[in-house]
């Protein structure tokens, strides 16, 4: 035994030498969480690089929404192109904010530390690290900072709605159009919305704050409403971040040709 | 239908232990602490053990089970396979008197340091009033047992004892949580959740909640808040610019920073 152990193994705790006794599958859940942010990280990376078919008209993909440069394909800027000097990938732009928002998020917070940070891996599993001082020093420190991406959160998802209404066009923006990709971004813009509502730091601003419900009946009915929702946070983050994805590949399919839009009417 | 459990129990003080096999009879519908008290009553005299209620509300006979931070006599026998070996250690957080029993004055200690309520001024004929739905959200806090499994299972202070000093644990923001909504109470406690009680320690890896055997949602109910509080104090330009323009938040008014 470590002697200088300052955990579970150090000299004032019952000596056992096994880090932790579960029995259970603890490792399970950590693991699965591993892998799938992994995936998404992966995949969300090389499109936002690669700026390249995140445009069939009318479904942009919202990777790259909104589009803001010169070097967006034509017809994808539906706010103009202010940021004519930005020379990178256009998504890279403006995936910094719900990177941020999730980043920051809570939920997120807690399923990478566990999965990515083993800190830790599962609970009443020691940790391996031998130092530990939270959120309370830089970086981890700016994770104070979420209320701020929440803000800019309700903006994109403002934009990814805008976005879904513009899908209800053909390829030659006539109106009264659907198809399978206007059906995913709808579904999709739910989700970010049903996310974006159910954040913590929604909760604390819509009430949460407040000493007295009494004196704020409005704001207590808005702060019930967001608890309720807030319970399923972690769902609505999963659901999310699959059906951004998916509805990110359906375009991309659809731009490079791979597949045609299945239009409804 | 009796059958025969095998138990495991860690058995030592402070100098050191280990864990023994002590295989005992034991019946549908009864739990851990029944086949402890077997234990004792029919090998081991002289095995320590706390407990009193043996209803889950006196929050005495924590412990760990397989593992897991669990009351003892909430845990069903029958949550296990008939053939599975349970094994039961005392919590590993806090410092080993002898057998099951701890020492947990670390969170008396950090219970001395939480200023109680403060309330303000009684009503013009002698009462003091608050809405009913001011006072609900902090019921659920109430229900904390004490039990302080969710401070065992907190990894800040399990897998750091260096970090004792410098954090309360959940057990205590809780507490400050409920304080901090108290609709009468005139303290500001926000300075101190953050530099005396280290809620910035806390990762929010919910394991305090995931542990708590009265299921208050420590977690997104108690410390977010309290961190969203915190942060409402120290880390919003928003509420910065806003006290320097005057237009100020009210939420905090007739509170002094203690």
């Amino acid at each position: 035994m470590a002697v200088t152990d300052t955990g579970v193994r150090g000299p004032t705790r019952a000596r056992i030498e096994a880090k932790t006794l579960r029995t259970d599958r603890w490792w399970l859940s950590p693991l699965l969480t591993f892998l799938v942010f992994s995936a998404f990280v992966v995949y969300a990376t090389w499109r936002a690089f690669v700026g390249a078919d995140y445009y069939a008209s009318p479904y942009l993909s919202p990777f790259y929404s909104p589009c803001l440069t010169d070097s967006c394909t034509e017809g994808s800027s539906d706010f103009g192109q202010p940021f004519s000097w930005w020379q990178l990938s256009p998504a890279l732009l403006i995936l910094i904010f719900p990177l941020g928002f999730r980043m920051t998020c809570y939920y997120y917070r807690k399923a990478y530390y566990r999965a990515f940070w083993l800190s830790p891996p599962a609970c009443a599993v020691a940790e391996p690290h031998k130092g530990y001082s939270g959120e309370t020093r830089f970086p981890l420190i700016l994770q104070n900072l979420h209320r701020w991406f929440w803000y800019a959160a309700v903006v994109v998802a403002a934009i990814l709605t805008y976005d879904v209404v513009l899908a209800f066009r053909d390829e030659h923006h006539e109106w009264g159009h659907m198809g399978l990709g206007t059906v995913l971004m709808a579904i999709n813009v739910v989700l970010i919305w049903l996310y974006t509502v159910s954040c913590h730091s929604c909760r604390h601003a819509v009430g949460g704050r407040l000493r007295h419900f009494s004196k704020h009946p409005v704001r207590y009915k808005m702060w019930t409403w967001v608890s309720k929702q807030n319970a399923h946070h972690a769902k609505y983050a999963w659901y999310s971040l699959f059906s951004v994805a998916l509805v990110d590949l359906y375009i991309m399919l659809v731009a490079n040709g791979t597949i045609d839009d299945l239009r409804f009417f | 239908m009796a059958y025969q459990l095998k138990l495991r129990i860690w058995r030592g003080d402070k100098d050191g232990g280990e864990i023994k096999d002590y295989p005992v009879e034991v019946s549908e519908g009864e739990v851990v602490l029944d086949a402890i008290h077997r234990v004792q009553g029919t090998q081991a005299g002289d095995l320590a053990v706390r407990w009193n209620c043996k209803a889950g509300k006196c929050g005495s006979c924590s412990a760990e089970v397989n593992g897991k931070p669990r009351l003892m006599c909430m845990c069903r026998l029958s949550d296990f396979a008939e053939d599975e070996t349970i094994t039961v250690t005392p919590m590993r957080t806090f410092p080993v008197i002898r057998d099951l029993v701890t020492d947990v004055s670390y969170n008396y200690e950090k219970a001395k340091e939480l200023p109680s309520a403060e309330l303000g001024p009684r009503d013009a004929d002698g009462k003091r009033r608050m809405a009913q739905i001011d006072v609900e959200r902090g019921q659920e806090f109430r229900k904390c047992i004490e039990c302080f499994l969710c401070q065992n299972t907190c990894h800040v202070v399990r897998d750091h004892e260096d970090n004792k000093s410098a954090f309360a644990g959940p057990r205590f923001f809780l507490r400050y949580a409920e304080l901090d909504m108290h609709p009468l109470d005139t303290h500001d406690r926000r300075a101190l959740a953050q530099e005396a009680a280290g809620i910035g320690m806390c990762n929010i890896t919910k394991c305090c909640t995931e542990v708590c055997p009265e299921h208050i949602k420590i977690t997104d109910n108690a410390i977010i808040p309290m961190k969203e509080r915190v942060a409402d104090r120290k880390f919003d330009p928003l509420v910065w610019l806003g006290n320097k323009i005057g237009i100020r938040t009210k939420d905090y008014d007739g509170r002094t920073e203690v």
